[in-house]
């Protein structure tokens, strides 16, 4: 194949079920041979951020919202169904008996095929997320302009 | 039909079947048939689109049992 084609994915949502589909059409959109880049922004970054270790924040108010707004793929919720926990716990049940990959999964996954895991800087800097909040998995840091200079060449830019 | 390799995918949802074969078909030298067995009805359209990006040939898909046969020729450089 000559030049490859380009899929660029906005990630806002924070949320199982939308993570799940940006996962799902990114780890596509590599095996079908495009050079996938996912762009992390405000709650999406809850998807990236390590699930074991503390709060990793400075200032009391900040390590505050870091608490409450703890993040983490294993902890993400339903966007819709949530009931305190159940819901979600039962969604996460039928999808593990249809042998479904976790959020977790699919994170390793994409990063084995290529996807491009990219957290925004400005949504680090405002909620003093650090580098180090994120797992292994994660690129480094950029801003709006990178993202636009990646979806100006892509074929298919997703906002999810 | 005949293939020189099978992928089993039974029980799988999309788009755990794609990524599998997309992963398989790198190991087999071009011309080689790859047969997808799976029973995610999406496949009978997803495969064809897979082939139609990456350039592979679709030879044809089978439906038989609760399953479906998809057999996949590798064309791509």
């Amino acid at each position: 194949m000559a030049e490859k084609e380009k899929l660029t994915i906005i990630v806002l949502s924070g949320e199982l079920d939308k993570a799940l589909a940006a996962f799902i059409i990114a780890t596509t959109g590599a095996s079908m041979g495009m050079d996938v880049t996912m762009f992390f922004t405000f709650w999406g970054l809850n998807i990236l951020k390590k699930n074991e270790g503390g709060v990793k924040s400075k200032g009391l108010m900040k390590k505050m919202l870091n608490f409450m707004n703890r993040g983490g793929s294993k902890r993400l919720k339903l966007s819709q169904f949530h009931m305190f926990g159940l819901g979600t716990a039962m969604m996460k049940k039928f999808m593990k008996e249809s042998k479904m990959p976790t959020v977790d999964e699919f994170i390793t996954m994409a990063k084995d095929m290529g996807v491009k895991l990219i957290p925004c800087s400005t949504t680090c800097g405002v909620m003093a997320i650090g580098e180090g909040a994120f797992r292994e998995e994660v690129g480094s840091l950029a801003g709006a302009a990178y993202f636009l200079n990646e979806a100006r060449q892509s074929k298919v830019t997703l906002f999810i | 039909m005949k293939a020189d390799h099978t992928l089993d995918c039974v029980g799988l949802y999309c788009p755990m079947p794609i990524v599998k074969t997309a992963k398989k078909m790198k190991e087999l030298k071009t011309g080689e048939v790859l047969e997808v067995v799976a029973d995610d009805k999406g496949i009978k359209q997803d495969m064809p689109a897979w082939c139609q990006t990456t350039g592979n040939e679709c030879l044809g898909v089978e439906e038989g049992g609760g399953e479906i046969r998809v057999y996949v020729k590798k064309t791509q450089k």
